[in-house]
């Protein structure tokens, strides 16, 4: 059993009365991608932020490395790494001296030259920090929160308002970050990226934790439910496809069926149908529901509302 | 110790190469001062009043609009700073958060001292006349003033959320004390109401010790203006630690 690095007991914290995490609790372990997930406001980055000391808790109980973040910031700052949500830089810095700066600010660091490299940026070394494109400050960002070798490395909506193709290269850039043996907490409402990067999630909203667990698990408790589409030749398929172990709905469009149904056996199932009818099919696919859809099960609402 | 050395330098290279914030800092308190001191000796007109502008009132003037200057931008870089999230950033290392401001009052003396040995060196040449001055006790008062200074411009940029309007409120405070520091017109010659005003003031103890340390008045003498001084950053201080929002 690995070994909590951060420990959440029943965290709140109000903004004058309105009340922004309320009594949250959750564990984040050694070596996993731990994703905080849920619609803006919902109060992620208040508690991300909380966990990592940057702003001060009105109740519970949290230890990151056996640390207080509250009372002893400072020597959390030494074994943790950061990225904040749309912090900026100095315009005119260059990236080499903000990678410098760091490293003078810690005791122990890796090489930035390296770093630098590992992430794509030796090029823009003497460029200005405004000079950047958003996907080369964030991977800046992620070098500075990298500087200091940390043990946790917290990374808050580091993909918001990338394009999808850096946004891609951003998720293997935290993918190589936890294969290099580190805890990596981040916050997302992208279900797609939690559910590409994140070992376990928890929900959030309105403040408050309402589901946790790996995205898989999730997805087949709360939505077990899934689809076969495929395309055949004949058009007269749907009363027996109903009869299929597990099937729910058929719907037909031209000779199109879309067959939903619930269990493990039920793919299986369509493609047996399908060999024991010996029927010729042109298009074959399984649609799978996401954690967008458990986020709408559970909240009566989709996360972009 | 060696993060603020950094940081200060760094930021001073980042100030260098804003173009017009180098201009403003270092440029336009040089063109006044000689464009306003070699606009008084065509006239050849000697007089007494003449003479304590161009020896003494003009010199301090310009001194003290350095230090406002470096106010002035200090709460402009502040604002413009938090607004972009890069002292909450900068918060989240190991930094402590003094630090990171103390950086930026070393700037501004930098600019500040720069600034007055470009008005000494450039006077030397081009001034109407020349310069007597006790150069060592005036430039700490211009120290401790622009410090003193500094310290209000904190209160600023701590109570006014936007860069914007508190460069705006920082011009409304300062000239305007300016006006009643004895500067130009002694407080006892104005009335009363007035004189008590600028004599609370901190700009008042400012000119006073500029002007008592240029003539080479005792420092035992300036005590008290030195003390009002030493106050007034203390008062700073004290409300900006407890105001200042990182974010």
């Amino acid at each position: 059993m690995p070994r909590p690095v951060i420990e959440v007991a029943r965290l709140r914290k109000l903004y004058g009365s309105t009340v922004a995490v309320d009594d949250v609790s959750f564990e984040v372990f050694e070596g996993e991608i731990f994703g905080l997930i849920g619609p803006n406001g919902a109060g992620k980055t208040t508690t991300m932020e909380c966990v990592e000391g940057v702003r001060k808790a009105d109740a519970g109980r949290t230890t990151v490395l056996g640390l207080d973040p509250a009372r002893q910031a400072n020597a959390l700052q030494q074994r943790i790494g950061v990225q904040l949500q749309q912090a900026q830089l100095q315009k005119r810095i260059r990236v080499w001296e903000a990678v410098d700066l760091w490293a003078s600010l810690y005791p122990r660091t890796i090489d930035g030259r390296t770093l630098l490299e590992q992430l794509g940026l030796t090029e823009k070394r003497n460029a200005s920090f405004m000079s950047l494109s958003g996907g080369q400050k964030q991977r800046l960002f992620i070098a500075l929160a990298l500087i200091n070798d940390p043990e946790v490395v917290f990374l808050d909506e580091l993909t918001t308002g990338l394009d999808p193709q850096a946004r891609r290269a951003i998720w293997d850039l935290v993918n190589g970050i936890r294969s290099r043996g580190k805890t990596v907490f981040l916050t997302t409402h992208l279900m797609e990226e939690a559910e590409r990067l994140c070992d376990r999630v928890a929900i959030i909203e309105h403040g408050r934790l309402i589901e946790m667990g790996a995205p898989a698990d999730l997805v087949r408790q709360h939505c077990p439910e899934r689809g076969v589409v495929f395309s055949s030749d004949r058009a007269d398929l749907a009363g027996e496809l109903e009869r299929i172990a597990g099937a729910g709905s058929v719907r037909v469009e031209g000779t199109t069926y879309t067959v939903q149904g619930r269990g493990d056996d039920f793919v299986t199932a369509v493609i047996r149908f399908i060999a024991a009818q010996a029927l010729t099919v042109r298009d074959f696919r399984t649609v799978f529901p996401t954690l967008e859809d458990v986020f709408l099960k559970l909240t009566g609402h989709a996360i972009r509302d | 110790m060696r993060g603020l050395l950094k940081l200060t330098w760094l930021e001073i290279r980042i100030f260098m190469r804003e173009p017009l914030g180098f201009v403003a800092a270092i440029g336009i308190p040089l063109v006044m001062f000689l464009a306003l001191g070699r606009s008084m000796s065509p006239f050849a007109d000697r007089s007494a009043r003449t003479m304590q502008f161009l020896a003494q009132d003009l010199p301090l003037f310009v001194s003290i609009f350095i230090s406002i200057n470096a106010a002035l931008s200090l709460v402009a870089v502040i604002s413009i700073y938090r607004e972009g999230g890069i002292l909450k950033r900068l918060r989240a290392t190991p930094l402590r958060p003094a630090v990171i401001l103390v950086a930026h009052v070393l700037v501004k003396l930098v600019f500040t001292g720069i600034s007055l040995l470009l008005v000494i060196l450039a006077g030397r040449r081009f001034y109407p006349i020349p310069l007597h001055a006790h150069l060592a006790g005036f430039a700490l008062a211009v120290v401790v003033t622009t410090v003193t200074i500094l310290c209000m411009g904190f209160v600023v940029a701590s109570m006014v959320g936007t860069a914007r309007f508190a460069q705006l409120i920082g011009s409304v405070i300062f000239y305007p004390m300016l006006v009643v520091s004895g500067m130009f017109v002694p407080l006892s010659s104005m009335p009363r109401p007035l004189a008590v005003l600028g004599s609370v003031l901190p700009m008042s103890h400012a000119v006073a010790l500029l002007r008592g340390a240029w003539d080479g008045t005792g420092w035992l003498v300036l005590l008290p203006h030195l003390g009002a001084l030493a106050l007034t950053i203390a008062i700073c201080l004290g409300l900006t630690t407890r105001v200042f929002r990182w974010e």
